[in-house]
């Protein structure tokens, strides 16, 4: 909300400065945003009369004016097509100086001599408005300062309130805080009611009386919708950002800023009947004051009349019944509307408007009378008229009750840890205008304010009492509460050590959307359905990632069109895997997937341009499961559709899927525009973290054995499938078996493949014999023949 | 014994002209050796005079051990002089770099949520998770965040059905702790959140890291304190803080806190950098915590906010483009 710093001064005045203001009522939790000047730095600006105004005798466009500042006459070229005898203007005499780089001087306009300027409201900082010259009411005096005239030295205060704070959304709101910040009265403005001169009513009758518990309205007939509405009005409207229409939309505006009160005014002779408060019915049909057709739903309060709705309560009127230039009587409406009633109903239609705005938040349920009053005596003064009694329709069972609160001493300290003095206490929350039911040493019993929606329980009036002693003010310190420490497993390893191990391999670490191309996530996976959002931002983030694969492989892509060749990714987070339907059996497991492409290294001078394979991959993968000092994870082909068959596998923990890896389906990959092979790895979290703590086994004293076979078998034999032989094959010294070489090619048989093991055995309790070892080779080697149809090479 | 001297003389220039190993060995033979020159003169001895016998010896003998010793002197040095010219052959560029991968790096989010957990894990608290498909209740309801509340609409919140949310902050897990835990409770909970909401300065889903503590005396003043320490820890620095009142529908009182913030021209400006309050005795209740018994109060953070703040990262968005230019900035 934005208001005029001289205005809240009118309420109260603190000695303090601008900035020191702004700063305490920011303390006091009503944010500041800004505080900026009503007008630009401009000077030298004085209010000046057009004596004359002639064509240019050069120019179509100009006028040569005489312009009076009260004791001189000044020549002055002016392009305003506004410019004409008799008006007032602001006048920039030489030497003024309306910007930076922005001095008038005496100039020669096609020439005629000028000397000075008029000015449009734009050229002073005022508004937008650059259509002519700024006309001045008549009651300008040639030659006052323009500044002093208009009462430019202010400032606007932004103030931006939290939704609780209804109550600060006025300038009898505003300056009500101020007040109880410095301990001072506040001076509200004087209302005195109009005496009503006819009889005219026109009847009102609410039936959505939860909806609306009280309704005020009053005619007054013979307005002049022509008149001016007065500068200062007009100003104060500007400085908080609302243009000037007529007076009669004006004074309910202004009266909205000045005491909170949102009202509206209808024209009279568009009213038939009666004035109907109710609910509408079901698809009925508004035309809105923006012109703009909508249909309502029948949760929707409406002001009807016998016809037809008139206006959106609280929210905004319609086309045919508002005041217009024809407008001769109105009927003047100031209600009170239940904030929950009216809560979402406004953006449920698109709309946002300043009633709507207040009403959702919470008006005070008091405040009708004083404003219709209050706007009736504007209306007199600025539009004339002749003024009816007043229409009061009110539920006093719907209205709002005031709430009975307790504060407690004990909680109270407890909460600030501080014990404020009793008499602090009472005076913040009585300025605050909590009535004192009962005070004693031990409790505060209050009744909270109707226009604090925000006072309800005890802890509400804890920080009322914190935010007016102020929060710096309020001691602190370190808790000294007990703290149990959880164990820290270890069989649980930590993810930074995880991250740490692929940092170390290289990889970067990337953080991806969590939603995902619908289209992509079917190219990768056309068998899952994706989870979908109801209101994605757009359609390329309309699913939730059933991977974190399509993200990573996305990254690369970005990155390869930015001539990085080389990359290394890796992402933690969740996928998303089943139906919102069922929501606890939706998988939304935390996975660590990687991807790689390009160089094994760097290019560097120490080696070529080798690019990373499937087993550059596979060791990071074990690097990862090395992690958990548990089983070794095993390996299985894998028919994910969006890897390389041949080049991919299911990784399998205790028998258990949880992940799997390999090279990125060539013809995926060529599809999304990938110039180089991909490998990449996605595999559940919990597998790599799960640990076995480390259990000492002691070590043998006797010597290690070594024996190398040479092996060929078939190509299709995975190496697996020999270790798993030889495993239970060569008794159990068996200490461990390394795979040293795998060759096939020329020189063997095309089927064939060559492969070269070291088996290494070891005793616990005694130094293995020859004849040990050359047993336990003989029972492998023919295992392995018979087995696997393998072949010791000669 | 003019012969003497001058065989020595010859035998050290010798000696001092070999070049290699070979050619002392060819020296040693020459003189020491069994036909050797001073062996020869050993051989001698016996026409000596019985008087000057003794002495000659000596002198020979003493001549012989000068030779060898000069030998011996020699031959060092001639190694140690093959060792050098070996190692002089041998020497490479030690400037050219290492071979082996290089290293990679943690996302400048990642870094920071760690650096966030550190000081919180350091006095007591434990890391919670959750779920990022959310019920309503859970996101909304649970925190007092009631039905028609503007967070709720679909321009702030990612829907799945009316009933289901992308989480839009980290509080979940906070009420999902409560209802299975009683109190004490430190917990902080860092993860991904998400808000219908991109331009310059949103994005669509971003981190969090909030935190509850909840126990018996628990204290605004406890608050603050934590939060003050949180900050000056975080930065490295001795902040000047401010905390201000504010408003969220889970706790009460609510506060928000600024640091004082010092531009390249030396102004001063206070910039928003956490929410907190004293958990609403509302939120306690409805998750089965006695709130006559325990207070407690809960903080939120954006990891964003902080690690552009800590890396004077100036665009948002860079977070998520995963550019390797960008993150590898972050070593």
């Amino acid at each position: 909300m934005k208001i005029s710093e001289n205005w809240l001064r009118e309420w109260v005045n603190p000695g303090i400065s601008s900035d020191d203001l702004a700063a305490q009522i920011t303390l006091a939790g009503l944010e500041v945003d800004e505080v900026l000047p009503v007008a630009s730095a401009f000077s030298g600006v004085v209010v000046g009369e057009i004596i004359s105004a002639e064509p240019h005798p050069d120019a179509d466009k100009l006028q040569v004016c005489k312009v009076s500042d009260g004791v001189d006459i000044f020549q002055v070229v002016c392009g305003a097509p506004n410019a004409r005898p008799g008006i007032k203007i602001p006048f920039a005499k030489i030497g003024a100086v309306l910007g930076a780089d922005f001095k008038i001087k005496k100039a020669k306009l096609r020439q005629v001599e000028s000397f000075g300027m008029l000015c449009s409201a734009s050229e002073l900082g005022l508004s937008d408005d650059h259509d002519g010259i700024m006309e001045l009411p008549a009651v300008a005096k040639a030659g006052e300062d323009f500044r002093a005239f208009l009462g430019l030295d202010d400032r606007v205060i932004d103030v931006d309130l939290t939704p609780n704070r209804s109550d600060c959304l006025s300038v009898a709101g505003l300056a009500r805080e101020v007040g109880v910040l410095n301990k001072l009265d506040v001076t509200p403005v004087k209302v005195v009611p109009v005496a009503t001169v006819i009889d005219d009513t026109f009847s009102v009758q609410v039936d959505a009386v939860d909806a609306c518990p009280r309704y005020l309205g009053r005619v007054v007939r013979g307005v002049d919708v022509k008149a001016q509405t007065p500068l200062w009005m007009v100003e104060k409207l500007r400085r908080s950002g609302i243009r000037s229409i007529d007076p009669i939309v004006d004074i309910t505006n202004y009266v909205m800023l000045e005491l909170g009160q949102p009202m509206h005014a209808f024209d009279l002779a568009n009213l038939s009947g009666s004035i109907v408060v109710r609910m509408a019915t079901q698809d009925e049909k508004i035309v809105l004051l923006d012109g703009q057709e909508i249909a309502l739903r029948d949760d929707t309060l409406v002001i009807a009349d016998e016809k037809a709705p008139l206006a959106i309560a609280g929210v905004m009127g319609g086309e045919g019944s508002g005041v217009s230039e024809d407008t001769k009587d109105i009927f003047l409406e100031s209600a009170f509307f239940a904030p929950l009633s009216l809560a979402g109903k406004a953006r449920s239609y698109g709309l946002h408007t300043d009633s709507s705005h207040r009403f959702e938040r919470g008006v005070d349920a008091t405040l009708q009378e004083l404003a219709i009053e209050r706007a009736t005596a504007l209306v007199v003064d600025i539009a004339g008229g002749e003024v009816g009694p007043i229409t009061h329709v009110v539920n006093e069972a719907s209205l709002p009750q005031a709430a009975l609160v307790t504060l407690r001493r004990k909680k109270l300290d407890q909460y600030l840890a501080i014990s404020i003095d009793k008499d602090v206490v009472t005076d913040i929350l009585t300025r605050l205008g909590l009535e004192m039911v009962e005070v004693t040493d031990e409790a505060w019993t209050t009744k909270a304010p109707l226009h604090r929606f925000d006072i309800a329980i005890e802890a509400d009036l804890i920080e009322e009492v914190a935010r007016i002693y102020g929060y710096d003010n309020l001691p602190s310190s370190m808790p000294q509460a007990a703290v149990n420490f959880t164990p820290l497993p270890e069989s649980k390893t930590q993810i930074q050590v995880l991250r740490s191990i692929l940092v170390s391999q290289g990889y970067q670490e990337a953080v991806t959307y969590s939603f995902i191309d619908p289209v992509l996530s079917k190219q990768f996976l056309p068998n899952i359905e994706p989870v979908p959002l109801a209101n994605p931002i757009s359609a390329d983030m309309g699913v939730m990632r059933p991977s974190l694969v399509p993200g990573l492989v996305k990254a690369y892509l970005y990155n390869q069109n930015r001539q990085q060749s080389r990359v290394r990714l890796f992402e933690t987070g969740r996928r998303f895997i089943g139906s919102v339907e069922a929501l606890s059996e939706l998988d939304q497991q935390q996975q660590v997937a990687g991807l790689i492409a390009g160089t094994r290294h760097s290019e560097a001078w120490y080696h070529g341009s080798e690019k990373v394979d499937f087993y550059d991959l596979k060791a990071h993968v074990e690097a990862l499961f090395a992690l958990n000092n548990g089983g070794k994870p095993t390996y299985e082909r894998s028919e994910c559709e969006f890897l390389h068959p041949g080049r991919s596998a299911d990784i399998f923990m205790n028998g258990q899927f949880v992940g799997l890896m390999g090279e990125l389906h060539p013809q995926l990959s060529k599809t999304l525009g990938a110039n180089q092979p991909i490998y990449v790895f996605d595999i559940a979290l919990a597998a790599v973290l799960n640990a076995t703590l480390p259990e000492y086994e002691a070590v043998s004293r006797f010597p290690e054995v070594r024996r190398d076979l040479a092996l060929l078998v078939d190509r299709s034999v995975p190496v697996s499938a020999l270790e798993k032989v030889i495993a239970s094959a060569a008794g159990d010294a068996l200490k461990n078996v390394l795979v040293f070489d795998v060759y096939q090619g020329q020189g063997i048989d095309e089927t064939k493949k060559s492969v070269a093991l070291g088996l290494t055995w070891q005793h616990p309790s005694h130094t293995l014999s020859d004849e040990e070892v050359n047993n336990s080779v003989e029972q492998t080697v023919a295992a392995l023949s018979e087995q696997l149809g393998a072949v010791v090479r000669g | 014994m003019e012969n003497l001297k001058q065989i020595l003389a010859d035998a050290l220039s010798a000696v001092a002209a070999s070049e290699s190993e070979s050619a002392l060995d060819d020296v040693r033979v020459h003189y020491l050796g069994k036909k050797g020159a001073l062996t020869a003169l050993l051989k001698q001895l016996g026409n000596v005079s019985a008087e000057d016998r003794p002495k000659f010896g000596q002198m020979v003998n003493e001549a012989k051990d000068q030779v060898q010793e000069k030998i011996t002197e020699r031959k060092a040095f001639l190694a140690e002089a093959a060792l050098n010219a070996k190692l002089a052959t041998e020497t490479i560029d030690i400037s050219l770099s290492g071979k082996g991968q290089e290293v990679g790096g943690l996302h400048p989010v990642t870094r920071t949520m760690e650096r966030i957990e550190t000081f919180f894990r350091g006095i007591g608290f434990d890391v919670a998770s959750g779920p990022e498909i959310e019920d309503d209740y859970h996101n909304f309801e649970a925190l007092n965040i009631p039905a028609h509340h503007p967070a709720r609409a679909m321009q702030d919140t990612f829907y799945f059905n009316p009933s289901t949310v992308l989480r839009t902050h980290t509080s979940p897990v906070q009420v999902r702790t409560m209802e299975t835990t009683q109190p004490p409770i430190r917990i902080i909970c860092p993860g991904r959140v998400y808000r219908c909401d991109s331009d310059q300065t949103h994005t669509p889903m971003f981190h969090q890291v909030e935190g509850l503590l909840i126990d018996e005396n628990i204290s605004f003043a406890d608050l603050k304190g934590i939060l003050q320490q949180f900050l000056n820890v975080f930065f490295e620095d001795d902040l000047k803080v401010r905390f201000r009142p504010s408003y969220f529908p889970f706790t009460e009182p609510s506060i928000e806190v600024d640091i004082m913030r010092t531009n390249s021209k030396g102004e001063e400006s206070w910039l928003e950098v956490l929410g907190c309050g004293m958990v609403h005795p509302k939120v306690l209740e409805m998750s089965g915590i006695d709130s006559e018994k325990y207070t407690g109060f809960a903080f939120g953070m954006g990891v964003e906010r902080f690690a552009m703040l800590r890396y004077k990262v100036d665009d948002l968005r860079m977070f998520f483009e995963n550019d390797l230019r960008f993150l590898k900035q972050f070593k």
